[in-house]
């Protein structure tokens, strides 16, 4: 039996509704906390963010024009997928090296932060529009509309419930995003890829790239198609380059400083804001 | 010059559609970098027609795409303009007046486009308008009908019939190839159409799917090539519709160079029927200079 030479999975990108491997065919190995080697990852670079981004834009029209009902619905629909396939992601989170109820805990948390925020998707709007007055006669309103493509570089702390924090506000709002997951922990985020899939989420909303960080995050943040970033890493050199790059398109840019992502802070109607644009409606009455 | 003698097109010329199909794949294949790539982007962005062939286009519109034609991107004025614009008849007088003083050619589909469905007369009349509207180039379609009927003679005589109409302005033929079925009907109606006095041989009108594929732009290529061999004439070629991709432009290029040489590199002897191809061609031209992706939203659409 154990003569046997593990069958070590390569797991495979989510992008645009596929699984496509990077475009370079290059792969890593992915260790658990104890050092071994327990898969293999794609290293995508500057092409895979390409076709990320590509994809993402064209979702975008469609899921944007989606009903906030249907949005919900969707997020309510993820939720469902990933509570039934509980048991997987326990076993992934514990063969990274995670305790067993660790593992339990971070996966119920994710399901009901799905949960939180398919809730909030035709509310936000109405707590976040206002009625503006104003002194000429005209009927003037704001209502938040989404920002477009987000671009996500996860943390590598929880790596289930933090890509799902991450995406479910951003995905609720009615962006479509293209993540860099987890260097060191790749595997749950790319597993959720399937989940994602398996749910009624458009092809191109969420597209999911692993590899190394530093071949990525610069083509990501300099690209002009992409409407924001929305960072996760503490490195200084990191944060000074997105923002530099973002500045070319006058990216929105958003930096989380949140260690602990199982802390109700990222439950919050404000993070689907971070993500919104105000458009303001002057209607002419009364003439 | 020699009396040039027709050949008989009712003998088929046999292609070998596998190894058509292969040919293109390898010369996809094919990678073009940096310096070479950014000349070859500008060169495609030189051999555009840009096109709009739509029912509800207006003088507002082709004025536009003029203005487009004539600067495809002002932030970079040194780019080279558009070959031509290719409009309808009733719109080559605005197009003409807003090319003033470029070195820019109105195209005019004409001849019932895109069905052809017409009498010849009414053909005629129609090229003559556009003709005396000021066109440079006049792009007619073949009736497809007869031609696969094998009325050869008709469409041989139809082509020769609108050239005349033409006068100096120089006449593209359509071929419409989406609806002409197999590789042989597509070379056999490029032989009639280039020994019936063509001076390009195009591949669609862009209202029929498939438009221009690389396999039948090679097979014409490969008509050019032999009708050049026989009667020393140069023809050029255009293929129009769905080709809206940069690295596409860049393929059907290198089927030009390997098959026809690098004197039909030129937007005298190649071009390509297009509208979204123009702003995917800036996308990358300024994605070289910058080193950054481009998106969309910050080129202008007409």
């Amino acid at each position: 039996m154990s003569d046997r030479i593990d069958v070590l999975k390569t797991y495979k990108t989510y992008v645009g509704g596929k699984f496509p491997r990077s475009e370079s065919d290059r792969t890593y190995k992915v260790n658990n906390s104890n050092d071994k080697v327990v898969a293999n990852a794609c290293r995508c670079t500057r092409k895979d963010v390409r076709d990320a981004v590509l994809a993402a834009r064209t979702a975008s029209k469609d899921w944007s024009g989606r009903s906030a009902y249907n949005r919900g619905q969707v997020l309510y629909r993820i939720a469902e997928m990933l509570e039934g396939r509980k048991d997987q992601f326990i076993r992934e989170l514990e063969l990274l090296g995670m305790k067993s109820k660790e593992a339990v805990y971070e996966v119920e948390l994710s399901v009901d932060r799905l949960i939180y925020y398919a809730g909030w998707t035709d509310k936000y709007p109405q707590v976040f529009g206002t009625v503006n007055p104003v002194a000429s006669s005209h009927f003037n309103f704001s209502a938040p509309e989404p920002t477009g493509v987000v671009g996500i570089i996860a943390s590598d702390e929880d790596p289930l419930l933090s890509i799902i924090s991450l995406i479910a506000p951003v995905i609720a709002g009615g962006n479509t995003c293209v993540i860099l997951a987890s260097e060191s922990n790749p595997l749950p985020a790319v597993s959720f890829g399937e989940v994602l899939h398996a749910s009624d989420v458009p092809a191109g909303v969420v597209n999911i790239l692993t590899g190394y960080r530093e071949e990525m995050v610069d083509h990501l943040s300099s690209h002009m198609d992409v409407n924001a970033v929305l960072n996760t890493i503490f490195d200084k050199e990191t944060r000074k380059l997105i923002d530099e790059n973002a500045s070319i398109s006058v990216k929105r840019v958003v930096h989380y400083d949140s260690k602990n992502w199982a802390d109700d802070t990222h439950e919050n109607p404000y993070l689907i804001l971070d993500f919104q644009e105000t458009k303001t409606t002057w209607h002419p009455v009364g003439v | 010059m020699s009396v040039i003698s027709i050949p008989d097109f009712n003998q088929t010329i046999p292609i070998d559609k596998v190894g058509v199909e292969e040919r293109v794949s390898r010369l996809n294949k094919r990678s073009i970098k940096k310096e070479s790539k950014v000349q070859a982007l500008k060169l495609a962005l030189s051999m555009i027609d840009l096109t709009t062939l739509e029912g509800k286009d207006s003088e507002g519109k082709v004025i536009q795409m003029c203005s487009k034609a004539r600067v495809p991107y002002a932030p970079m004025p040194q780019l080279p303009s558009v070959a031509a614009v290719c409009v309808y008849p009733n719109m080559v007088a605005t197009a003409k007046k807003a090319l003033k003083g470029t070195g820019i050619y109105v195209a005019s589909v004409a001849t019932a486009f895109p069905s052809g469905m017409a009498q010849l007369q009414v053909k005629l009349d129609d090229t003559k308008f556009a003709v005396d509207s000021g066109a440079d180039e006049i792009d007619m379609v073949i009736s497809r009908g007869e031609f696969l009927k094998g009325n050869y003679n008709f469409i041989f005589d139809e082509i020769a019939a609108i050239k005349e109409a033409c006068g100096e302005a120089h006449l593209k033929v359509i071929l419409e190839t989406g609806e002409l079925e197999t590789y042989e009907n597509v070379r056999t109606a490029s032989d009639i159409a280039m020994y019936a006095g063509a001076d390009f041989i195009k591949t669609s009108t862009g209202k029929i799917s498939p438009a221009a594929t690389q396999p039948v732009t090679l097979v014409m290529l490969e008509a050019i090539r032999d009708f050049y061999g026989d009667t020393g004439i140069m023809v050029g070629m255009k293929p129009a519709g769905g080709i809206r991709k940069a690295k596409e432009a860049l393929q059907y290029l290198v089927l030009v160079k390997e098959t026809l040489g690098a004197a039909w590199l030129t937007p005298n002897w190649f071009r390509f029927g297009a509208s979204s191809l123009t702003n995917d061609l800036l996308m990358q031209i300024v994605k070289q200079e910058t080193g950054v992706y481009q998106s969309l939203h910050y080129f202008s659409e007409d």
